[in-house]
């Protein structure tokens, strides 16, 4: 016998993969430890956030958890649109059909309040069987034997073995690093989302949006209020505050210099905004984070030994057009995962569980719902530049916009904006997300006149407003190449840090070698948000903090 | 786990009257500080070996809040309060003739004791004597100073790692057999490494949250009587030490005068170097 410690599975991350995976896996009577590294679940995290429950679905997080929508969740969606903006033009189309499509429920969630919830529930379904929650506890590899997987380690904890290993880590997961199953090396698997959190009486948001306690709205935005930048912005409901972000491909916030909490502005500013911000702009919390791409880089064997990947660890994070859909997959995944390990439970096989929940995920249609074929044959059309250059020439000449702009081709574009289908081939160029909509704001689109008054805090009161607790001395990540070229990016992609600003991570610096005068970059990681983007665009040693340490968020 | 309360001496919570005597009744009690050591290294023993922690403490019914306040932040599991007028200002020796017939009496009629935790020092008192007094009345051995602890269950003995101040602080590891008494340094530090371990923390603390809101039911008071102490040698009458007075300690004088030199500055260095020469031995 080894001196570890056991359990038969343990599961990192308690997120809504990780809450699931535990909670089926406590119903199935397995022992299971779950460690999660912020000091509560929700604490790191961040999303729009809508949580979908699918018609489709083998699972929701209502079915693994009673009570979910009444205690966990903010205002469900029952008025779903899209912006298309040209200026201070806006085109607004009712997108209530593509969202109520596979759609049992769609309810708005704020993290720290949803994920805590998830804790508790974990903790107690899980103690049943002998295991629980364990906070504050980050894992920091995987434990091996023989150069098979067997456990983790951690840095509060003695290593662990387990007959099961679930990383429900999250984007940037350095469990899938490791074994070799995920790299972060290409711009183009990504989005950031940048989200910010506005305080709001509930009368007030009653008031703004016509609704009443029990409804809520989810609007979309796209157009030229983000520049060239492939993306658009979001602002959904909560009991008492309103989400507001954007979220970009990572490549193209690269490739444009963009500066996220700019594009943040844009949107916070814009005059289609007054009506619903009002004056007295208050924000409760500013807060980034990468997010993957299912199209490109949803692993098709999301396993290795004993190890099984589930939710944004495994990038199942499905862009359906407009629509983000990241928690609800991890759900699904996380408790296929753990039926995979119950029902192939005693094989000798350490591969077994995880070659049953590659197939559970293709059986039950999720595999298809993240790469979709569509896209697949769309892409190589999609991705050829000159394509999309003539593609959008002919829609930004007068033929062409007067052919958008027609009240029937209208008519059409209201009804392809709804199809999921179509919506799911969208490819990842400017055409979809920049041109059309801006053609569409421009053509059918109303001047919006109203005055914005909102002032958004700059990124110095933003980075003041978080909570940290700044493991000194012991930065979680680490230039290896301070060059322009290599880590430059880094200085406007990252959401804390920006071109103009010395407080945020990065900055660039003259300094002077012999004589010559060169710009490095340098990095601070004190008001690091572990979003992950520096992981990627930037030559970076990135891990992420101890247990406990770096960032907490409030709302998420 | 014995503990004691002492006036909160943080700031703005003292409160003294106009001859700058410590006003007790106006002035909060507040845990001694250093107990919290013991509490944490009690705490530990319990979560890594199981077992019934009970608290302790000798002074007035106030310190019942004390005692809850250990139940919360260290879920023991009962506590006793050796309380009446007869015990009032016992000097440390009356306090551990006192302290080591509640433990007598607990291991009697409660449980039988392998260990008992005390803090280092209160912040009222500063005898640092309670501790190896009360051992010596129980005839235990002490360990002192400990800053880690290993308890070894089946040989019933400990290992314990114990700071020794002095020129140079070193860190001496001891054994002792159970029954022991640990007196805690405030540089102990918890561990808890095993995942097990920390489930079982967290278990106890959600038990405890109940059971510290109705510390009342869980409280033993004993008097002089139930302790069958003689009133001649406990309280104020059974003290051999009396403190006269407490007075301000005046700043001491200093009779040099100090020159402040900037080590980068090398000619201010110079003078201060060489002066330093024959102290550098070798060449
Ligand atoms: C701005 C934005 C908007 C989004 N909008 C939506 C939306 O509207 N709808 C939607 O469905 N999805 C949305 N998403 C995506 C969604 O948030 C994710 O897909 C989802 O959270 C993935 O869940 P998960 O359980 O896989 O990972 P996460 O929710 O990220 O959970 C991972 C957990 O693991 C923990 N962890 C990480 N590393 C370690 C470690 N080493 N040791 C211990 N614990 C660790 C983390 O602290 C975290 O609690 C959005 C994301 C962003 C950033
Ligand atoms: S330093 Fe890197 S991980 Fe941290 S906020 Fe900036 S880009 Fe994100």
């Amino acid at each position: 016998m080894s001196e570890y410690e056991h359990y038969e599975a343990v599961v990192v991350g308690c997120g809504p993969g990780g809450a699931a995976a535990a909670a089926r896996l406590a119903e199935h009577g397995v022992e299971t430890l779950v460690l999660e590294r912020g000091v509560e679940a929700g604490s790191k995290n961040v999303s729009g956030g809508l949580i979908y429950a699918e018609d489709s679905a083998p699972y929701t997080i209502d079915g693994l958890f009673d009570g979910f929508r009444e205690e966990a969740a903010e205002r469900p969606v029952t008025d779903y649109r899209i912006h298309n903006i040209a200026g201070d033009k806006v085109k607004t189309y009712d997108l209530t059909d593509l969202h109520e499509h596979d759609t049992d429920w769609c309810d708005a969630v704020l993290r720290r309040k949803m994920d805590s919830w998830l804790e508790a529930r974990v903790h107690e379904k899980t103690s049943e069987t002998g295991g629980g929650v364990l906070t504050n506890v980050r894992v920091n590899g995987l434990l091996r034997e023989d150069g098979e997987i067997v456990g983790v380690t951690c840095d509060e904890l003695d290593p662990i073995e387990a007959d099961l290993i679930v990383a429900a880590d999250g984007v940037n997961s350095e469990l899938a690093r490791e074994a070799g199953l995920m790299d972060w090396e290409e711009p183009d698997e990504w989005f950031q989302g940048v989200k910010a959190v506005v305080d709001m009486d509930p009368e007030a948001v009653n008031h703004r949006f016509g609704i009443d306690d029990n409804e809520g709205v989810a609007h979309l935005f796209s157009g030229d209020l983000f520049e060239d930048v492939r993306g658009g912005g979001f602002l959904y409901t909560n009991e008492e505050s309103l989400s507001i972000g954007t979220v970009f491909h990572l490549d193209s916030l690269v490739a444009e210099q963009a500066e996220p909490h700019e594009l943040l502005d844009a949107l916070l500013t814009h005059p289609v905004m007054a009506h619903w911000i009002g004056d007295g702009y208050d924000e409760r919390e500013y807060a980034a984070k990468l997010v993957p791409d299912s199209k490109k880089v949803a692993h098709r064997e999301p396993y290795r030994d004993r190890l099984v990947l589930v939710g944004d660890a495994a990038g199942q994070m499905q862009a359906q057009g407009p629509i983000i859909k990241g928690m609800n997959h991890a759900v699904t995944a996380g408790a296929l995962a753990a039926d995979a390990f119950a029902i192939t439970r005693g094989n000798a096989d350490p591969e077994a569980a995880g070659r049953r929940y590659a197939k559970l995920l293709e059986d039950s249609g999720t595999m298809a719902k993240l790469r979709p074929k569509q896209y697949e044959l769309a892409r190589t059309v999609g991705e050829r530049e000159t394509v999309t250059n003539v593609v959008d020439r002919v829609l930004e000449s007068p033929l062409g916009s007067v052919a958008l702009g027609n009240p029937l081709a209208d008519r059409v574009l209201e009804r392809a904006y709804n199809s999921p289908f179509l919506v799911s081939m969208l490819p990842d160029t400017r055409t979809g997300y920049t041109t059309v909509p801006t053609v569409i704001g421009e053509a059918r689109g109303k001047s919006i006149r109203w005055k914005n008054d909102a002032e958004p805090p700059t990124l110095e009161e933003r980075i003041g407003d978080l909570t940290y607790d700044t493991d000194v001395g012991n930065p979680h990540i680490e230039l290896r190449d301070a060059s322009v070229k290599a880590s430059g990016a880094a200085v406007y992609a990252c959401p804390v840090s920006a071109e103009a600003f010395g407080g945020g991570c990065y900055r660039t610096e003259q300094v002077k070698t012999n004589g010559d005068e060169e710009t490095l970059v340098s990095l601070d990681t004190q008001p690091c948000v572990e979003c992950g983007t520096c992981a990627i665009v930037a030559d970076t040693a990135w891990e992420h903090p101890r247990g406990g340490k770096g960032v907490e968020y409030r709302q998420g | 786990m014995l503990t004691k309360g002492v006036p909160d001496f943080s700031e703005g919570a003292v409160s003294f009257d106009e001859d700058g005597h410590l006003e007790r009744g106006k002035t909060p009690t507040v845990m001694n500080p250093n107990d919290a050591f013991a509490l944490e290294a009690a705490l530990q023993t319990r979560v890594r070996h199981g077992g019934h922690v009970s608290g302790m403490s000798m002074g007035p019914p106030g310190y019942a809040e004390v005692l809850e306040g250990a139940m919360e932040s260290v879920y023991t599991d009962d506590s006793y309060l050796l309380s009446d007028r007869e015990l009032a200002a016992s000097d440390t020796w009356a306090t551990a003739i006192t302290v080591s017939s509640g433990i007598e009496k607990y291991r009697e009629e409660v449980a039988d004791v392998d260990l008992v935790f005390a803090g280092f020092k209160t912040a009222d008192g500063e005898t640092g004597q309670t501790g190896p007094q009360t051992c010596w009345a129980l005839e235990w051995p002490i360990v002192t100073h400990v800053i880690a602890l290993d308890i070894d269950p089946d040989e019933r003995r400990l290992r314990a790692k114990r700071l020794v101040e002095g020129d140079v602080d070193e860190i001496e590891t001891v054994e002792a057999p159970l029954p022991c008494m640990v007196v805690t340094d405030p540089e102990f530090e918890p561990t808890y490494r095993k995942a097990a371990h920390r489930l079982t923390h967290k278990r106890l603390r959600a038990e405890t949250q109940e059971r510290a809101a109705e510390h009342d039911e869980h409280l033993t008071t004993w008097d002089h009587a139930d302790l069958n102490l003689d009133p001649d040698y406990i309280g104020l009458d059974g003290s051999p030490t009396i403190v006269s007075s407490v007075d301000p300690i005046p700043k001491a004088p200093s009779e040099r005068e100090a020159t402040m030199i900037d080590p980068d500055d090398g000619a201010a260095m110079e003078p201060v170097l060489e002066e330093l020469q024959p102290f550098a031995g070798g060449d």
